[in-house]
């Protein structure tokens, strides 16, 4: 590992003027559980590595029926996962939060890093652009709002400039009569990483109507990807099997997987096809039995 | 670049200068001289490091240590009191719950927290709770049966609050 200097500030303030000041790369650190494997491994090489836990705003999760949920960049994923409201209205991202690592991983990693790591394979992100997520950042020139959706540009960048943080996430109040889920494919059901994970999002009319429904891929495109082609599909539409069947037809041509170590591309089309018609039908189920 | 670092380790406050490169797991072994904790994969695969950090479970090799300024750890060595094992050290005993050993302090550490938090789990429960643990000697089962063990020997948490 090469020598670096490590800061943890106590405010927002502080940590935008380090960001603006530094000579060399900074990179923030909350988890660690990506971060620390690639200082060891020589991938990242910062001069500072700036500590974000020790920011009070950074570690705010906060549910408010009017405003929705706001998730602060430095909260673990154990604390979304745990969260009873966040399990009641935001179920996908509960679920996602549950399956990242391990019970000793997800007591430190971040929906923040999770996010700003820009993978592919993220399993928080999907669910967050279901979700109509808005991440909150604060940079030298001031604070910027953007849909969550234009955050990512490819696997590990982002629209994040050099002087710029991830302050927090804000998703909106859940609809009346909606669900989400989430579901990822690995071969091993804990401590894997997705081969392909899909959420879907459904918002349904006084019937078996669906007014609205957002769908999102993991690990099947560069980054995290949406589905316009079957969310146009599925609205409008009495969603019985053959409206989820093609809504799965739908996701599976939209994805854009390659070949590596974890899969095929055809599998994780296969995939896709798949797990969006599951994650559909078991929106529908959280329905019917009435969580929501 | 060294630091100075305070923490409380097993219910002692510890202070030394750590590099910033340092992570918890060296602090604690090479700093302290506390090698009960076992570094596998260093890469947070394995869970052989399992600690806890202001009471929650964590991977020491996924900690710097300067991170644990001000913050409780307890490691192995803390688990057992007065010279008296854990319940749960005496469960991997009565079930045979180790061969080798060396996954066991973290497996220890993270079984011991789980079961403060869920003292009547299911056998699926505790698998999916100690995947990040991994043994190479056991086949787990005996692992899973040392843990239902330690919990049926326990109080159930509703009837410790008196409720």
């Amino acid at each position: 590992m090469r020598a670096f200097d490590y800061r943890a500030p106590t405010t927002l303030t502080e940590v935008l003027a380090l960001l603006a000041q530094a000579k060399g790369e900074v990179r923030p650190l909350v988890g660690g559980t990506d971060l620390i494997p690639q200082l060891r491994e020589g991938r990242k090489r910062p001069a500072l590595v700036l500590d974000l836990k020790r920011i009070p705003d950074l570690g705010r999760l906060e549910y408010d029926p009017d405003m929705g949920l706001r998730i602060g960049a430095a909260v673990t994923c154990s604390a979304v996962a745990a969260h009873p409201q966040v399990r009641r209205h935001y179920a996908a991202l509960a679920q996602a939060a549950a399956l990242v690592g391990s019970r000793a991983i997800q007591n430190r990693a971040s929906i923040g890093g999770n996010i700003c790591n820009a993978s592919p394979s993220a399993d928080t992100v999907p669910p967050l652009l279901c979700l109509s997520a808005r991440a909150f950042v604060a940079g030298g020139r001031g604070q910027r709002e953007v849909e969550l959706e234009r955050f990512f540009q490819g696997p590990g960048k982002t629209i994040l400039a050099k002087d710029e943080l991830l302050v927090e996430v804000v998703v909106p109040p859940p609809a009346k009569r909606s669900a989400s889920c989430y579901l990822r494919f690995t071969p091993r059901a804990e401590m894997d990483i997705a081969v392909a994970g899909v959420a879907a999002l459904i918002v349904l009319d006084g019937g078996r109507q669906c007014q609205e429904a957002r769908l999102a891929l993991a690990a099947v495109a560069p980054r995290p990807l949406r589905v316009p082609t079957a969310e146009a599909a599925l609205k409008g539409r009495a969603l019985d099997a053959q409206a989820l069947e093609e809504a799965g037809e739908l996701a599976a041509q939209a994805a854009q997987p390659i070949t590596d170590i974890r899969g095929g591309a055809e599998y994780r089309r296969r995939l896709v096809r798949v797990l969006t018609r599951q994650a559909l039908e078991q929106c529908l189920a959280a329905l019917q039995a009435g969580q929501r | 670049m060294k630091q100075p670092l305070r923490f409380t380790v097993n219910g002692e406050e510890r202070a030394l200068f750590v590099d910033t490169r340092a992570t918890l797991i060296e602090a604690l072994r090479d700093g302290l001289g506390l090698a009960g904790t076992k570094e596998g994969c260093s890469n947070g695969n394995c869970g052989a490091c399992t600690v806890s950090l202001d009471g929650k479970p964590v991977l020491a090799c996924l900690v710097l240590a300067v991170e644990a300024q001000g913050s409780q750890v307890a490691t192995i060595e803390g688990l057992a009191r007065d010279g008296r094992l854990d319940p749960l050290q005496r469960a991997f005993i009565a079930e045979g719950g180790l061969q080798c050993g060396f996954c066991t302090p973290g497996l220890l550490m993270l079984a011991r927290s789980f079961l403060d938090q869920h003292p009547r789990p299911t056998e699926r429960e505790i698998r999916a709770a100690i995947s990040g643990n991994l043994c190479r000697c056991t086949g787990y089962d005996k692992i899973v049966r040392a843990i239902q063990r330690a919990a049926r020997s326990q109080p159930a948490a509703g009837a410790a609050a008196g409720s």
